[in-house]
């Protein structure tokens, strides 16, 4: 578990190296270091270079792949994709050594007394099958269930959606993207009526100041960081980071603001109070093309089992609001916040500025938050009240952290609500969706059944008997985790995990899929700026690994459903691509035909009359406009968005007298979530080999705690130790810690806490009480 | 024992010259960029005092137009 002083020393090396390509790689987009990238590759090959999307975070940075003799060997950036330029991050050009570890998963294997048997694919999908027919006779239809993930691609999903929501007639669709944007979705629906950003990354290229709302841009998508970064040496942008935790993004940022956790709410209104004291409002943007609104409040933390909230939206006047923000001067939020009052009416100041155009960025900050729906309803608020919206370089922009959370969750909709168009509450998106599918309308639920932490907590009680995981690692990420470990052992549940490696979620399978990964199948990813891109099968799969959408398929035959899924082996991506279309089939989501996607690095949707839309809303790029005004948020019946009255609220649980601490998880640059796939990539995993806590260099030194030391970490939830890191690479505040959850051997998420945003259900892995000890 | 790494800036059209010239210190790594004018450079030293001197061999050479630190460690402060 712990490095050697020897290893320490190449570790910290290898680290310093890094830290400088990434630096030059910043200063330098496209820059190439060839003995680095090109280790391992044969001498004088002669490579077949071809083009996908990384497999790795939702950024989409488009990749050539260098094949020889049926392997993939080497990446590097496509220069023609407009999102990175040629330029890739340590994990993307690694990429294809996540191919090629040796504990691949290359047979099925079925869980007989204890142990696990190899047996054929087709013994193990018939299996599958009698298993799910066998559930739903004993327990009904909402007893079985599927979860998959922001990895998926469209077809995988689109074909799980199809099967669950139109042909079994459940709505036990769920993926763990409901950990990571669920509250940006909501977000996006409450204040616009429609999902996923207006904007573009080519906002970059246009903003003149950058907010990083607890974003640490620079290890969780460092080329997009290196995008702002250019930008500033060409045109002297300013990059503001607002964040709890001093990272690598704060040290590169011009300013680096730090706010107390959850605070973030309160100080988003002291924002909005300065627009609105100082004149700062464009007031035709507003009367035109905004409404007021307030919600409920005090709506819980959905800590309970079977937790239930609905908000209940009622309009407000613009005095209101006014008087509403009465309670947020910057010097009132000053006390709670920690941010000085000055420095919240320096932040107000960008936003006021009528001459700068601003970006705002977000990501897990934000949206894993106990009010995560609230906190992007604020940062559209600054946006909306401001006017800068829906302009080139005038963008709220959430990232996400999936190749395709954006493409397959929420476009697709494989979450418990959603349809590909729409949402199952509707008649109308039922009969839509069920006509494409060929099925009876009566087979599409309208009701809803559980997010994903309810999902697993229906595991728990028995509720659910039978959970198909795909593409995922859930036993090392759920918060809470030991109650749903625990659940999923229980006798009377039945588990099948596909997946490409051994990871805690197979260990608790009672089938384990081989599946193919990434370009060893065809298929596509959705990325942050609604761009989608293609990729083909470039290499064979392992043994008997296959595709996840071809073992949804061939369960789905098995259960009498080959009506529905009458898709070829050979031709089946191109099928479910073509039927998919028909659900979007309109001016607001159009997607672009098959053929576009091949020729191209992407292709962003709405796709309309051959184009992209750029910036959505805005008449001047989007077609969909018909308003007649500069302006049209259609998503909304009278073309309105909204501005929310949402108020600051404490987090479910704060520090205290035996808990002082708080605990906030995340992410490292090297590794990408569980790192089921970059730690079997030697470079990184040696490069950040394991676990660690970050404590604040005052605290460590009151409790005579130094890098490496081991440190005891206890929650109401239970404990866990680790290494110390002091004055490394990240930087907590007094009185926090910062843990990464990518070790499966140091499982953080045993002692965090499973609240969630009420609207969103997205769990909030950044605020916990801890008590923090030297082991 | 610090670790550092730089970015190497060289002087126009010496960036070959630079790579030997680094290249010749032990306790230099030398890892340039394929298609730009920027060497990364990761140096290894015993202690403070050896790298004051590898510091003072690195500004006396020729080629070198800039030495940017980029991150610096120092191992036994932190085991």
């Amino acid at each position: 578990m712990y490095t050697s002083i020897s290893n320490r020393r190449d570790f910290i090396k290898k680290m310093a190296q890094l830290s400088a390509i990434t630096a030059a790689a910043t200063m330098f987009p496209g820059i190439l270091f060839a003995e680095e990238q090109e280790e391992g590759l044969p001498k004088g090959g002669n490579l077949d270079w071809k083009k996908a999307p990384c497999r790795f975070c939702g950024v989409g940075c488009g990749v050539l792949v260098g094949v020889e003799e049926g392997k993939a060997v080497a990446v590097k950036g496509d220069p023609a994709s407009s999102v990175n330029k040629g330029l890739c991050c340590v994990k993307g050009y690694h990429s294809v050594m996540a191919l090629y570890g040796k504990d691949r998963l290359t047979k099925p294997l079925v869980k007989k007394n204890g142990r696990y048997v190899e047996t054929s694919m087709d013994e193990a999908l018939d299996l599958i099958a009698s298993k799910m027919k066998e559930t739903i006779k004993d327990h009904g239809k909402d007893a079985v269930s599927i979860y998959g993930s922001g990895q998926w691609t469209i077809p995988d999903g689109y074909a799980a959606s199809k099967l669950f929501k139109g042909c079994i007639g459940t709505n036990n669709v769920e993926a763990n993207a409901r950990l990571c944007m669920a509250s940006a979705v909501t977000g996006f629906l409450t204040s616009f009526g429609l999902d996923e950003p207006m904007g573009c990354y080519e906002d970059i290229d246009y903003a003149d100041v950058f907010v990083l709302w607890g974003n640490n841009m620079a290890e969780m998508h460092p080329v997009l960081f290196s995008r702002l970064l250019d930008q500033r040496l060409k045109r002297g942008v300013k990059i503001i980071d607002f964040a709890t935790r001093t990272t690598r993004t704060s040290m590169a940022a011009d300013k680096s603001i730090l706010f107390l956790p959850q605070t973030d709410l309160a100080v988003a209104n002291a924002i909005c109070y300065e627009i609105i004291k100082n004149g700062w409002v464009n007031e035709t943007f507003v009367k035109k093309h905004c409404n007021f609104s307030k919600g409920l409040t005090n709506m819980g933390y959905g800590l309970e089992d079977k937790y239930k909230f609905k908000d209940k939206p009622e309009a407000i006047s613009f005095e209101a609001f006014k008087t509403f923000l009465e309670d947020y001067t910057p010097e009132k939020v000053e006390k709670i916040s920690g941010v000085s009052a000055r420095d919240i009416k320096y932040m107000a100041a960008y936003y006021g500025d009528p001459n700068k155009k601003v970006m705002s960025l977000w990501c897990m900050g934000p949206n894993q938050h106990s009010r995560g729906t609230w906190m992007n309803n604020l940062i559209y608020n600054i946006h909306l009240l401001t006017g800068k919206i829906s302009t080139p370089g005038n963008s709220p922009f959430s990232l996400t952290g999936q190749p395709s959370a954006c493409g397959t969750v929420r476009e697709v909709g494989t979450l418990t609500h959603k349809l590909p168009h729409g949402v199952v509450m509707k008649k109308e998106h039922r009969e839509f969706a069920a006509k494409i599918w060929d099925v009876p309308v009566e087979n599409i639920d309208p009701k809803p059944t559980y997010h994903t932490v309810e999902m697993f907590r229906a595991l728990d009680r028995g509720d659910i008997r039978f959970m198909w995981i795909q593409v995922t690692n859930p036993m090392v990420t759920i918060p809470k985790l030991k109650r749903y470990r625990d659940a999923a052992k229980k006798e009377g549940r039945f588990i099948v995990v596909s997946d490409i490696y051994p990871t805690p979620t197979t260990d608790i399978a009672d089938v384990i899929l081989p599946s193919a990964m990434w370009v060893e199948r065809e298929g596509m990813y959705g990325n942050s700026e609604r761009r989608t891109q293609y990729f083909e099968q470039m290499v064979q799969p392992p043994g008997e690994a296959m595709s996840d959408t071809w073992q949804l398929i061939e369960v789905a035959k098995r259960m009498g459903f080959e009506k529905q899924f009458y898709y070829k082996e050979e031709t089946h991506v191109e099928e479910i691509y073509t039927e998919y279309r028909k659900h979007h089939d309109n001016k607001k989501h159009n997607m672009a035909p098959l053929q576009v996607l091949k020729e191209n690095p992407g292709m962003q949707w709405p796709y309309v009359d051959g184009k992209p839309t750029k910036w959505r809303f805005n008449s001047k790029y989007d077609p969909a406009c018909s308003n007649g005004e500069e302006f049209h948020f259609y998503g909304k019946p009278d073309g309105k968005a909204i501005i929310w009255q949402r108020p600051y609220e404490p987090a479910a649980e704060s520090p205290d007298s035996e808990y002082p601490f708080w605990l906030n998880t995340g992410r490292v640059v090297e590794h990408w979530h569980t790192g089921s796939m970059t730690r079997r990539i030697p470079v990184l995993h040696r490069a950040m080999p394991h676990a660690y806590v970050e404590l604040n260099p005052g605290d460590a030194k009151r409790m005579q705690i130094r890098t490496g030391d081991k440190v005891k970490l206890t929650t109401r939830r239970g404990e866990i130790v680790l290494p110390a890191s002091v004055n490394e690479r990240g930087v907590p505040a007094p009185m926090q810690v910062f843990v990464p959850f990518f070790d499966e051997s140091m499982l953080i998420n045993d002692i965090t806490l499973d609240s969630f945003c009420p609207i969103s259900k997205e769990p909030d892995y950044k605020k916990c009480a801890v008590k923090v000890e030297k082991a | 024992m610090p670790i550092k790494s730089y970015l190497a800036h060289p002087h126009d059209g010496q960036k070959e010259r630079l790579i030997e010239e680094l290249s010749a210190l032990k306790e230099c790594d030398v890892l340039p960029s394929q298609n730009k004018e920027v060497i990364v450079l990761v140096t290894d030293t015993e202690d403070e005092d050896r790298e004051k001197i590898l510091k003072q061999k690195l500004e006396a050479i020729s080629s070198l137009k800039l030495l940017a630190m980029v991150s610096g460690f120092n191992t036994p402060q932190n085991n």
